[in-house]
């Protein structure tokens, strides 16, 4: 199986007020195309985890490997390319640039790589907005939507590269029983017919079971 | 394509905010248009006030000082050649106060390449005769055209045509106050008494203002050749030589070789007149110093700005970090966001204290001893113009360099975390 993404020993401490460690020794991988929740009780480190797989928070112990390439903790632009071409988000809240229209949205990251020429990573954008089922919003102002729709561009967002792997962190926490279960069936949907990796954080136990696995987390350690 | 990319993020942040940007590019147009108007204006009232006196000054004067014998007898004594000598009393040395073989020394100054033309003068003391009345004055004899072309005396003759000074036999343009004593205009004759007692009618071709009173109570105008005809002396006699230099700023250096060439005494402008250079510089740093306040004022109010913009964007700012834009990333779209609102505030500062300064330019400004100023004097000088741009880019860019580096080490995490 091709590993996509793992994690090798990793520690992590807060200092301050007084120093805790937050995660203890976690040694675990993901492969390609799998669909991973990792859940647990809040302040069980299951963000902060996340965080450290992300490439964002680089103050941890261990070794960190995405795509069979250790992760460097300095190289900041380095790290930043990486979040660009092998990593997407999706966030609890949405964090659309409300300068920018939706599909200037979708668009930035892919820009930003700048792989391909404008017109084409527009063409791509309405592809994924199209897969995503919101199309028609491509021209209107991300404050101008609802609280679904734009969890959608955030999604449609980390689409844009095509990256090794998307990350949620409680994609679903903000949004009603209805729009959880369309962000759900995308999720679902892009892991079935694009076999996209992703590894999502949640403590919706609903959404969790329909995952094909399920990592779960205490006091900052895997229980299974 | 990656920094059109960021130039278009900075956009899109500048023109969502665009009344707090508006507000930014104000104050560097504001301190630019000062910054324009006061230079323009300062200097061009240094211009004026210098040309009173620099302009009308020979660059170098080539003339035989009253002063004693260098080489006194007892120095080429053998015996006491290598002893220091002590002489007492010793009289200035005043027997010809005319420059030896002035023809000569004029051709070959003529033939520098540094110059830009010469005019030889020649001073004679007289007394003006009114009735009983004598007034001290002295007759300037000069050849009208070479000293309009190399000192506007021209631009000073107020009454009359200052070319009449050649065309007519012994004819003299008088100083306003010399006139307005002898109550005296153009067409009269005066009377004058040279210091040897030979006396001489002039015909009154017109009047000067030089813009310094005291010169114009006693001066007065003549052509070399009525001079050297008052004095009976030859027409090669000139005591002194009016030197002007494509670059005043060599005349130190010109006047010591020509002392050294031609054994006479040749004094620089600098040397002259060293009050006026003083006076000029400081009012020019004191306009610097007063724009580049303004301009720092304005730099705090961009740093401001862009800090309250930053503090509002950090979700934006985290998010771009998120999906793959680097701190440095960051970092340029607000130093890019700092250097337009400098570069566009800058340009329409620019404009109006273009605007400003022409205006002032026409204002009335009339003064009894500058008959030659109509309005206010500027100096439009594309110098400043080229500094006033120059500097608010630089202001604007030091005022958006650290919020930017703020900007650039926001925590992706922290933010997002904090939700």
């Amino acid at each position: 199986m091709n590993k996509i993404l793992e994690a090798k020993n990793i520690n992590k401490f807060f200092h301050d007020p007084i120093s805790i460690r937050v995660l203890e020794d976690l040694s675990f991988s993901i492969n390609k195309g799998e669909f991973v929740s990792l859940t647990g009780k809040s302040g069980c480190g299951k963000s902060t985890l996340l965080y450290v797989l992300s490439t964002m928070d680089t103050d941890y112990e261990g070794t960190l490997l995405i795509d069979g390439e250790e992760m460097p903790k300095k190289n900041e632009s380095f790290l930043a390319k990486i979040r660009n071409e092998k990593i997407g988000f999706v966030f609890q809240f949405h964090y659309l640039l409300n300068e920018f229209n939706v599909l200037e949205n979708v668009m930035l990251p892919g820009l930003k790589l700048n792989k391909y020429s404008r017109e084409e990573v527009e063409h791509r954008a309405m592809e994924k907005l199209k897969i995503l089922g919101i199309d028609q919003l491509a021209l209107k102002k991300s404050n101008h939507i609802s609280g679904g729709e734009k969890q959608r561009v955030a999604i449609a967002r980390a689409l844009i590269n095509e990256p090794h792997i998307i990350m949620g962190d409680e994609p679903t926490g903000n949004l009603d029983k209805k729009n959880s279960d369309l962000v759900f069936d995308i999720f679902n949907k892009l892991s079935d017919e694009f076999n996209q990796t992703l590894l999502i954080v949640t403590h919706d136990p609903s959404f969790a079971e329909r995952t094909h696995r399920i990592i779960h987390m205490e006091d900052g350690k895997i229980i299974h | 394509m990656k920094n059109k990319l960021l130039i278009s993020i900075a956009k899109s942040l500048l023109l969502a905010r665009w009344k707090q940007t508006l507000v930014a590019a104000v104050g560097v147009t504001f301190s630019i248009t000062m910054f324009i108007t006061l230079l323009s204006f300062m200097s061009g009232l240094n211009d004026l006030l210098d040309g009173l006196i620099l302009n009308r000054t020979a660059h170098i004067r080539i003339y035989n000082d009253i002063k004693p014998n260098t080489s006194q007898p007892i120095n080429n004594n053998k015996e006491f050649k290598e002893a220091h000598n002590f002489i007492g009393s010793i009289k200035s040395d005043a027997s010809r106060q005319a420059i030896y073989n002035s023809g000569a020394i004029m051709e070959a100054i003529k033939k520098d390449p540094r110059v830009l033309g010469l005019s030889p003068k020649l001073t004679a003391q007289v007394f003006f005769n009114d009735g009983s009345i004598d007034i001290t004055g002295s007759i300037f004899g000069i050849n009208s055209t070479e000293e309009s072309k190399l000192y506007h005396f021209d631009e000073y003759v107020t009454t009359g045509n200052s070319a009449d000074l050649n065309k007519i036999n012994n004819s003299i343009i008088l100083g306003k106050g010399l006139s307005d004593k002898l109550m005296v205009g153009i067409g009269d004759a005066v009377q004058i008494t040279t210091s040897k007692g030979d006396r001489f009618q002039l015909k009154v071709v017109g009047t000067f203002q030089s813009g310094i009173k005291d010169f114009d109570n006693v001066q007065s105008y003549a052509s070399l050749n009525t001079v050297q005809k008052i004095l009976s002396v030859p027409k090669d006699y000139v005591n002194s030589i009016q030197v002007k230099l494509k670059d005043i700023t060599q005349a130190p250096k010109v006047a010591k070789e020509y002392e050294q060439l031609f054994q006479t005494d040749a004094e620089d402008i600098q040397t002259a007149n060293s009050q006026f250079e003083t006076g000029s510089s400081i009012r020019t740093l004191i306009s610097y110093s007063v724009g580049i306040t303004l301009l720092i004022v304005a730099g705090f109010g961009i740093y401001n700005i862009l800090n309250m913009m930053i503090f509002e964007k950090m979700d934006s700012i985290a998010i771009l970090k998120a999906t793959g834009f680097s701190g440095k990333d960051v970092k340029k779209i607000f130093i890019y966001i700092a250097i337009s609102i400098g570069f566009f505030g800058g340009i329409l500062g620019l404009f109006f204290g273009f605007s400003l300064s022409a205006t002032i330019d026409q204002i009335p400004f009339n003064t009894a001893s500058l008959p030659t100023i109509k309005t206010y004097p500027i100096n439009y000088n594309p110098k400043f113009y080229m500094i006033g741009i120059v500097f608010s880019l630089i202001t604007t860019y030091l005022a958006g360099w650290f919020p930017a580096r703020k900007a650039s080490k926001i925590d992706p995490v922290v933010i997002i975390r904090g939700k």
